[in-house]
């Protein structure tokens, strides 16, 4: 039976991506990037949310004091009363509308600079970015109830809107995106209180689910895109060593949120190293997963064995 | 009518494409930021933390980590969500329901990464959140001849910030008015007033941000008796006494 399922040159089309990687890997084999990704949101959501949980607790008589290892939220944050973390794009923003911040948000911004320009930009958007389980269940949901509809918005969109979003702060004299933006609404909403921005978030699942596949994450978001640029000489790369092995079955462009990054590494088109070195990458893993062949590996961007 | 990508029609999707992409783009942040300007209206009872800059500057500088929140040990701070009159997930209190206890240490204030609440600020009693304005005085019952006093006792900046001020009461035409007076060179606009006010519902005395509560004279405006302290002397010399008529007791002089 399985024998069918491993067949070259099978028809792909509406197949689960999945099934094949389960078949052979088992169903943990086939999840382990995804699941271990969605310990990392939960846990990093978590580390902001011990804080006011404990105190609300503490306020309830069900604990002696609250216990706060992260204050803040994804703008700004105080981890263990001593580590500032700051976004830079946020603090770039605000620079450009004419504020020139103090120490603890500069150190802040420049400690996380240096984590994403080491390890990979958009390691953000698949690791820690709250909207990611958001549109990846749009996604997903997508996928389910077959929705087809036409062509997103330009790839590129994004950085122009970056690039409008600094102009803006700029002539504004405001911080642009935070006007919009779902991430900071949306944890914000969960470490301080809700109000209306269950309809941003909201907007964003159906945006993605009924207008374009992948369409906030891979071709709106500035916020990722300024990630993105930050990750072009990320030490974290996704390759595909075993490409030789490829089958063709089109599963691992099914489930990556950015499917234009495969085709170089896998195929050979324009390099002939199997890295995928395109900082739209998010390094999610999931390519790793769903590859019922195992041609995809985690490495770093030395990396340039085949095997 | 073959195979091989035709250069011409690949350049043209591209045009085509980053058209659409910068046009697209274009757009949105027009979009964001006519949005923008609409939102950040603030509403005049939704007063900053202790130190915050000029509003302008604060919107420029405030990241809206709620830093600031965290650190007020009174949950006198709250981050205003999306639907509030106020720009969304910036810190604000509203003083009729929870003041601001002016902390002497003010945690707030170096809490926040960004300075836009501005470090240079080390003694509240220097803090400007707005002023104390006694808006309605056809119920404020010291104007009704009382004495009620509890916004002048309350006041962290007593008989600086609010005095009491002696004026006859023409009604019973035999007691006095002490009519509660703010002086803006002392009010931090802590609100303490406000929330304390007795009257049911809406306080007789509101604190309002400065650009509403406050006039300004105009820069050619000079104050007379200011002008001759300055000069040592009256500035356009002596005047002609002319003897006052009609103050004569009545049936004439003797």
């Amino acid at each position: 039976m399985n024998q069918t399922v491993q067949a070259p040159r099978k028809s792909v089309a509406g197949r689960n991506p999945t099934a094949a990687a389960r078949e052979t890997k088992g169903w943990l084999g086939a999840n382990r990037f995804l699941l271990l990704r969605r310990a990392s949101q939960l846990g990093f959501l978590g580390l902001f949310l011990i804080g006011p949980i404990s105190l609300w607790l503490a306020r309830n008589n069900h604990l002696q004091q609250a216990w706060w290892p992260v204050k803040g939220t994804l703008a700004s944050s105080v981890t263990l009363d001593s580590l500032p973390l700051t976004d830079p794009y946020m603090l770039l923003q605000a620079m450009l509308a004419g504020h020139l911040p103090a120490t603890a948000a500069l150190t802040g911004a420049v400690i996380v600079l240096l984590f994403y320009l080491l390890l990979g930009g958009r390691l953000y958007c698949a690791w820690f970015c709250p909207i990611n389980p958001v549109t990846d269940a749009a996604g997903w949901l997508r996928r389910k109830l077959k929705i087809k509809t036409a062509q997103p918005p330009p790839e590129s969109l994004r950085r122009w809107l970056l690039l409008a979003t600094l102009v803006v702060s700029l002539v504004t004299g405001g911080i642009a995106w935070e006007w919009v933006n779902p991430i900071s609404m949306l944890h914000r909403a969960l470490i301080f209180g809700a109000g209306a921005a269950w309809g941003v978030v909201a907007a964003v699942f159906l945006y993605d689910l009924l207008f374009a596949a992948r369409g906030w994450c891979g071709h709106v978001c500035p916020v990722g895109a300024f990630y993105g640029l930050l990750g072009k000489f990320a030490l974290l790369r996704v390759a595909a060593p075993r490409r030789r092995a490829c089958d063709d079955c089109m599963d691992c462009f099914k489930v990556c949120p950015e499917p234009q990054v495969i085709r170089p590494a896998l195929k050979a088109v324009g390099q002939d190293h199997p890295l995928i070195l395109s900082s739209d990458c998010t390094t999610c893993g999931r390519c790793v997963d769903v590859c019922s062949q195992d041609v995809f590996r985690l490495t770093t961007r030395f990396n340039r064995s085949e095997s | 009518m073959t195979d091989r990508p035709n250069p011409t029609n690949s350049r043209r999707r591209f045009l085509q494409q980053s058209a659409a992409a910068i046009g697209g783009a274009c757009v949105l942040g027009l979009g964001v930021g006519l949005y923008g300007n609409q939102a950040r209206a603030l509403a005049p009872t939704a007063l900053r933390p202790p130190g915050a800059l000029a509003e302008a500057d604060f919107l420029a500088a405030c990241v809206r980590c709620g830093l600031c929140v965290r650190a007020c040990p009174y949950d006198t701070l709250s981050l205003a969500t999306l639907g509030e009159p106020v720009p969304t997930g910036t810190p604000y209190f509203t003083a009729r329901d929870v003041p601001c206890e002016m902390c002497e240490d003010i945690p707030c204030v170096p809490a926040c990464p960004t300075g836009a609440l501005d470090h240079k600020l080390t003694d509240i009693d220097d803090a400007r959140m707005g002023l104390a304005v006694l808006i309605d005085q056809e119920q404020c019952l010291n104007y009704l001849g009382l004495r009620c006093d509890v916004c002048y006792r309350v006041c962290p900046v007593i008989d600086k910030a609010i005095t009491l001020e002696r004026y006859h009461n023409p009604r019973s035409d035999r007691h006095a008015l002490l009519l509660p007076t703010v002086h803006s060179e002392h009010c931090t606009g802590c609100g303490k007033c406000e929330q304390a006010c007795v009257l049911p519902e809406a306080s007789a005395i509101k604190v309002l941000p400065h650009a509403l509560a406050q006039a300004k004279a105009a820069d050619h405006y000079r104050k007379g008796w200011e002008e001759k302290d300055k000069a040592g002397g009256s500035l356009i010399g002596d005047q002609i006494q002319l003897p006052v008529r009609g103050l004569d007791a009545p049936g004439g002089t003797p």
